[in-house]
Formats: C-alpha cells, sequence, structure tokens
C-alpha cells in the first residue's frame, strides 16, 4: 500500500504546487502554464494530437518489435561463431555510440520514406540492450545444465527450447524493460530532427510547431502525452517481466 | 574381463590447459555394484565419472562404457549442486530425461509420479526449484537420474553441501534405491564415512595427477540400517581405510 501511494501523493503535491507557484506569482501562460491549463489544452486539442500520438506510438513499436527480432536474431549468430561476434560487435558498438541526432540528418537522405527512416533511427538506439543482453543470457545456461543434455543426448533444438531459451530469458527482458524506453526516446528524437515535414507527422514534430508559435500549453500537452507513453511502457514491461519470471528468477522474488 | 559396466585401462587425462588430472588410472565396476572413488581435492575423481560418463575422451588409454552405447539413457549422471532448471517444477525437472528421449508428458507420468514418491516428494510435483530446501532439491536430482532406470549411476559428491542430519538419511535412501533398481553406483565423496557406509569397494586415489593406488573391500551385508554406523564393522573399516588414505598420501607414493 506504502509503496503504492508515495509516489502518487509526491506527484499531487508537485502538481498543485506548480498550480499554487503559477497563480501566485502570475505567470504567463507562454513562459509557465498550469497544469490544470496544460489538461484544459490537451482535452481541446486532443482530436488532433491523438492523430500525431498515434504515429509516434507506431514509430516506437515499429522499432521495438525490430530491435526485438534484430537483437535476438544477430546475439543468436554471435552465440553461436565467436568469430561472426568479433568481426560485428565493434559495428554494433560503433552504432550504439553515435549520437542519433548526429547520424539522423544522413539517415534522412539516404532513406526515401521518412516512416523507414525514422524506424531506423529509433532501431539504433533501441536493439544494443537487447542484442548485449541477450548474447550474455545465452551464454549463461548452466555448464551441468549443458553436461546433462549432452549425456542425454538432447537434439539442438530441444537444447535451444528447453535449456537456452529459458536460460537467456531473465536477460531478454531486463534487455526489453531498456530498450522499451530507449525506442521512444529514438522515436522522438529521430523527429525532432526530421521536423515537420512529411504528410503524417508524430508528437515531436506537434511539440516543434507548437514552439515556433508559442502555445507553450500546447507544447506540455503533447510532453504529457509522451510522458504517459513512456511510463505505460515501463508498466507493462515490469508487468511482463513479473508474469514471465514471477515463480522461478531471484529478479523478481521479494520477502 | 569384457562383463564390466565401466572399465578404465590405463588412462590419462590431460586438459587443454596442460593440467594433467590423471595419469595410469586403471579401474573396473562390475553391473550392480557400488564403488565409491575416494582422495584428496583435485586428485581427479570428477574426471573419471566425467569421462565414464562420456563428457571427456581419455588423452591415452581405454575405456569401456557399455551403458553408454545404449540408446535409451543407460547413464545417469548426479553433481554436487542439484543442478535443477529453475524455471521448471519438479514434475518437469524429473522429467526432463524422458523428455528428451521423446516421451510426451502424459507418456512419462507415471514413471515421474512413482520415482518422487520413491525420494518422498510425492506431494510437491508442482513445486519450483526454488521452494525447496537444499536437500529436497538434491532428492529431485536423484529422482531425475533415477527416471530412466539407469545401469549406471554417477554421483560427484553429491550431498557435500549438505548437513550432516540430512546427509545421513539420503545416504540411507540412495542405498534403499540402489537395492530397489539393479544399477551399479560411481560415487565420489571427500568422506571416508560416507564411503565406508555406502560402498561395496572404496578405490583410493593418489594427489594429482591422480590414479587409483589402493582398494577397500567393505564386507559388510545390507541393507545397512543406520546403526551400521556403531557396528564393530563399520569401525573396523574406517580404521582400514584412514590406513589406506594415509599411506596414499606418504610422499613416496
Amino acid at each position: 500500500m506504502k509503496h503504492r501511494a508515495l509516489p502518487l501523493l509526491t506527484l499531487v503535491a508537485l502538481l498543485l504546487g506548480w498550480e499554487a507557484l503559477v497563480r501566485i506569482a502570475q505567470i504567463p501562460h507562454y513562459t509557465l502554464p498550469a497544469p490544470s491549463l496544460v489538461l484544459q489544452t490537451l482535452a481541446a486539442n486532443f482530436g488532433s494530437l491523438a492523430g500525431s500520438w498515434w504515429f509516434t506510438l507506431k514509430i516506437t513499436f515499429g522499432a521495438l518489435a525490430l530491435a526485438c527480432t534484430g537483437g535476438v536474431l544477430i546475439a543468436s549468430v554471435f552465440a553461436l561463431s565467436r568469430t561472426a561476434e568479433a568481426a560485428l560487435f565493434p559495428i554494433a558498438v560503433v552504432l550504439q555510440v553515435t549520437p542519433i541526432v548526429a547520424i539522423a540528418p544522413l539517415i534522412l537522405i539516404y532513406v526515401e520514406s521518412t516512416t523507414a527512416a525514422l524506424l531506423l533511427c529509433a532501431w539504433i538506439v533501441a536493439f544494443f540492450p537487447i542484442l548485449s543482453n541477450t548474447v550474455i543470457g545465452l551464454r549463461a545456461a548452466d555448464p551441468n545444465l549443458r553436461d546433462l543434455y549432452r549425456l542425454y543426448r538432447a537434439t539442438p533444438w530441444q537444447r535451444l527450447r528447453l535449456l537456452l531459451v529459458p536460460s537467456a530469458l531473465p536477460y531478454f527482458v531486463a534487455g526489453l524493460k531498456v530498450s522499451g524506453g530507449l525506442s521512444l526516446i529514438g522515436a522522438v528524437t529521430a523527429e525532432m530532427v526530421a521536423g515537420a515535414a512529411g504528410r503524417e507527422t508524430g508528437l515531436a514534430s506537434r511539440i516543434l510547431e507548437a514552439s515556433f508559435r508559442t502555445e507553450t500549453p500546447k507544447m506540455f500537452a503533447a510532453l504529457l502525452l509522451l510522458v504517459l507513453t513512456g511510463v505505460l511502457i515501463f508498466w507493462s514491461f515490469e508487468a511482463l517481466s513479473r508474469a514471465l519470471l514471477g515463480r522461478w528468477h531471484a529478479s523478481e522474488q521479494s520477502d | 574381463m569384457n562383463d564390466a559396466i565401466v572399465s578404465l585401462e590405463s588412462v590419462d587425462k590431460r586438459f587443454a590447459s596442460g593440467l594433467q588430472a590423471l595419469s595410469g588410472t586403471s579401474l573396473r565396476v562390475a553391473p550392480g555394484e557400488f564403488v565409491t572413488l575416494i582422495g584428496p581435492s583435485g586428485c581427479g575423481k570428477s574426471t573419471v565419472l566425467r569421462l565414464a560418463a562420456g563428457l571427456e575422451a581419455p588423452s591415452a588409454g581405454r575405456i569401456g562404457a557399455p551403458a553408454l552405447a545404449n540408446e535409451s539413457a543407460q547413464t545417469a549422471f548426479v553433481f554436487q549442486e542439484p543442478t535443477l532448471m529453475p524455471w521448471a517444477s519438479v514434475f518437469d525437472n524429473v522429467w526432463l530425461p524422458l523428455r528428451l528421449a521423446g516421451d510426451s508428458r502424459a507418456a512419462a507420468r507415471e514413471r515421474i509420479e512413482a520415482v518422487l514418491a520413491a525420494v518422498g516428494l510425492g506431494e510437491f510435483a508442482a513445486a519450483f526449484p526454488n521452494e525447496l530446501s537444499g536437500g529436497m532439491k538434491m532428492r529431485v536430482s536423484i529422482a531425475r537420474a533415477l527416471v530412466t532406470r539407469p545401469q549406471l549411476l554417477l554421483m560427484d559428491e553429491p550431498f557435500a553441501a549438505l548437513d550432516e542430519f540430512t546427509r545421513q538419511k539420503l545416504n540411507s535412501d540412495l542405498l534403499e534405491a540402489w537395492q530397489a533398481q539393479s544399477m551399479a553406483v560411481m560415487f565420489v565423496t571427500h568422506s571416508l564415512y560416507e564411503a565406508v557406509f555406502l560402498s561395496q569397494r572404496v578405490l583410493v586415489m593418489s594427489a594429482r595427477p591422480g590414479r587409483v593406488v589402493a582398494e577397500v573391500a567393505i564386507d559388510a551385508p545390507y541393507p545397512r540400517p543406520p546403526a551400521f554406523r556403531s557396528s564393530q564393522a563399520y569401525l573396523q573399516s574406517c580404521a582400514a581405510l584412514t590406513q589406506a588414505l594415509e599411506a596414499s598420501q606418504a610422499p613416496a607414493a
């Protein structure tokens, strides 16, 4: 009870303080809008913001899905062949350490479709935690259990399905939790670079657009939707982790 | 000569690291026999078991392990740790050897339930390993080894991490299981008391590179109740084995 109530109370106190500050100090809304005004603006503009929200969600989850598939596939190749890992891992590191804002303009030049370019940018940001965690996870199987599978002449498929995948699962889920947040960050960053161009635009473009017009409350309203998305992604992966690992893995045991 | 369930003839084992684990080791275990290997840490006892299980290949010498040639799992291995799959229930852990051999859950159910009842875990089929005590986890590990009705059971210090009380109880239960199934057991331990209580023969190994330097027969009939531990025969065997161990560690050896 306490661990649920405490963060909620903190949040309410912060919002009330913010509201009070704006009203008492009479801060103009184009500098800092009160939370109540942000909510009003969100309600008034929800129809138009929802379309952009949907677009950002598509990029985020599209990139995350690609990060999962790509990360797991590449990790499997690495787990099978140390040579492949030695050859390709540095490239993965280079992609990981290059700031996405710095390469996004190039990607937008080379990739015709804006949607595809955005997906690619968000994928580059998101895939690394899944890749590196899954590589470790696939190698983390108990050596004695590996011996046991050999003794009982398990086929490679049995070994993968019954031993390697379950052993790697906690590592994969930990990577997924990080990548979930990163894919949203990647999507928004790439949208920021892409600007308000294109037929379809996401929440980041709406923030830019509102900023050009000094519509500060609208900027906050779009930001609120982004925060909400991030929190929902975090919560759903926490729940997924509990569902998958709750019964057996130390990371989900509480007492 | 050829009816041994395991035989090593002048076996050397040198690892890639250059470590020489075994040098000229010879031994044989007859079907249905209970043989224990004892010796100082690092003398290659575990390596002997791994060779017998086919998990390692010898650098020189010959190994006979007819139980390994058989398609159905005739060799079972129990490690020092319970080595259970933490994500699987007790039932599914015991199912593993049968599952790998292609038996469905339904086809295996009867055998799994019987072997779980035999090790005293009939009520715990649905439990997960992290809900069990150390002794219970080891019982699951033994149940998993017994479920295929192996001809050869290899046990690598299985009870070393358990408290003395649990260990004695599991020793008695192991002897019961051994007598119920006609299988040979090759048992590795640090404890000469455990070796005497369990075995028909105890093989003493020298320090690394290991080889078998002495053999002590424990001439006491089975079943051996806990009272066997205070019998004259037991104490004499302990004394004889202590002597053999001391002689094997003398610098001249």
